[in-house]
């Protein structure tokens, strides 16, 4: 048995409001997971219900407020130095070219060939040519894979990543899946994938946990992918066993998401 | 619009004409003061005006001089000044219990108005270059000092964790974010600080020295010579424009990575 890449043992995560210290939000609760190396994780839930929060943690930007973040095999205080973290949100630094922005992680690290490394990168996401663009002058698809380059240039043996993809369109979106595929197939790091979209969980993952929803979330469901390798995300969607799978999910979370739905409602 | 540079030029040209019809003795009736030579007296005469600039920089040659000092401490002040707001910025910024302490002090020290300062700083650091300088500072450090730690607590947390996140250590954060953001927004009252200085160098001139700018137009001012202290005043404008200009030019350079509305290419 090999030692895991990452497990969260019993985590719990409880905000508690700087204004009024009484009142407390429960983000997660007695989440157990985890991440064999090489492994395709993906993680999906309900709106709300602290995917984010759990990637945080896992990233050692949080620390759980109960359990333990173990890093292969050995416990986490402060930030994860094996793991790389792709956000959600705008993260490049506006003020560095694409190729600085790819740099930095090995900038930081003093690594002595840092920018062949980084042309290497970009080259390898398609972005060769706009090396010395800013990021405001790329578009959004294109500062996804600079983000990506710079994620993966670090080298981590862990990946985080948040939603990467949800403000890019159907198309680029795709174009960009299958590309983390191929890289992480190349590469073989272990990957825990936050999406709120099923059907590209389903496409990527070797292993798709479904979260409750929120307040105080946990795991209530874990399938295993076993569609084949390597797969299309376009293509593999027409497959009879994805339907299937997507199903046999769908079953699991659609109540979850309602009740997710229904509890914005309420709290707005 | 066509031909906007016309109508500017336009404009000028008006008004310089009416300052000459009103002020030239003799010219028109006077219909204000008691003789014709009042209005020359208290407005001064553009033809004067311009003959004495005309001296200045081509006859006597003398303004380079005096102009010259008062770049000097206009960029003494403004660099000092700039620097000291952007340590001091950066310092309580990243640090809240230093910042807790000296709020209300800071507070105080911008709400007051720090000409007065003047008279104090020429006592500690004489008549020449330093208690300019030391004036300019004043005002400019606030401006900076503001503006840094805004730009500061306005990092984008995303950009910081990414940052983090890439082994940046706490060192490499302050190098690597927060000073760049910090800067960008030092640059960005690039032109208020830069005007600010220039005006600590001139009032600092003009309540006591021995060379600038703006002690030629005391000078004047104390032999009830309008038409030179009109003319240091076209002057002192003439050189703001072109510092303006100047930091105008150097903002676009450093801020490239910053967007610009309308940056398309027409063809």
């Amino acid at each position: 048995m090999t030692v895991p890449a990452l497990e969260l043992a019993d985590v719990s995560c409880t905000f508690v409001s700087r204004d009024a210290p009484g009142q407390r939000y429960t983000a997660v609760a007695g989440v157990t997971l985890t991440l064999q190396p090489g492994e395709f994780v993906s993680v999906v839930g309900p709106t709300g219900c602290g995917k984010s929060t759990l990637l945080n943690m896992a990233a050692g930007l949080l620390a759980p407020s109960s359990g333990q973040v173990r890093v292969f095999g050995q416990a986490l205080g402060g930030i994860n130095a094996r793991a790389g973290y792709m956000f959600q949100a705008e993260s490049l630094m506006p003020w560095r070219t694409a190729l600085a922005n790819v740099m930095a992680g090995l900038e930081f690290r003093g690594v002595a060939d840092a920018r062949e490394q980084a042309q290497d990168w970009l080259r390898r996401v398609g972005l060769a040519a706009f090396a010395d663009r800013y990021p405001h002058q790329l578009s959004g698809g294109m500062r996804k894979r600079t983000s990506l380059a710079q994620t993966l240039a670090i080298d981590p043996d862990i990946i985080l990543m948040d939603e990467p993809f949800s403000a890019l369109d159907v198309q680029t979106r795709q174009l960009m899946e299958n590309e983390v595929l191929e890289l992480w197939a190349s590469r073989r790091k272990a990957v825990l994938f936050i999406t709120h979209d099923l059907d590209e969980a389903i496409a990527m993952s070797d292993r798709v946990v479904v979260l409750s929803a929120g307040p105080a979330s946990h795991p209530i469901g874990e399938f295993a992918i076993d569609l084949p390798r390597p797969r299309d995300v376009a293509e593999v969607r027409m497959t009879p066993r994805f339907v299937e799978l997507h199903h046999a999910i769908w079953s699991v979370l659609r109540d979850e998401v309602l009740q997710g739905y229904a509890q914005q409602l309420g709290r707005a | 619009m066509k031909h906007l540079r016309l109508y500017q030029l336009a404009l000028l040209v008006a008004v310089l004409v009416f300052w000459y019809l009103m002020t030239t003795p003799g010219l028109i009736p006077p219909f204000m003061f008691e003789n014709d030579r009042q209005a020359a007296f208290f407005f001064g005469e553009p033809l004067v005006v311009a003959e004495r600039i005309g001296r200045w920089f081509f006859v006597e040659a003398d303004i380079y001089r005096h102009l010259w000092v008062t770049l000097v401490e206009t960029l003494l002040a403004f660099a000092i000044g700039a620097v000291l707001g952007l340590a001091c910025g950066l310092w309580l910024a990243l640090s809240p219990l230093a910042s807790a302490i000296l709020e209300p002090y800071i507070k105080a020290l911008n709400s007051m108005p720090r000409i007065i300062l003047a008279p104090i700083f020429a006592v500690w650091f004489g008549l020449g270059i330093g208690s300019k300088v030391a004036l300019g500072v004043t005002l400019v450090f606030f401006i900076v000092f503001f503006n840094v730690y805004q730009g500061v607590k306005e990092v984008s947390p995303v950009v910081l964790a990414n940052a983090r996140m890439l082994g940046a250590s706490p060192r490499q954060l302050l190098r690597h974010v927060y000073l760049p953001s910090a800067t960008s927004w030092v640059f960005s009252s690039l032109h208020t600080s830069v005007g600010l200085a220039f005006v600590g160098a001139v009032v600092g001139e003009y309540l006591g020295s021995s060379q600038g700018v703006g002690y030629l137009i005391l000078q004047a001012e104390g032999a009830f010579d309008i038409n030179t202290v009109m003319a240091g005043i076209v002057v002192l404008t003439a050189f703001a424009l072109v510092l303006d200009a100047l930091v105008g030019r150097i903002e676009r350079r450093l801020m490239k990575w910053q967007p610009r509305s309308g940056e398309t290419e027409r063809l």
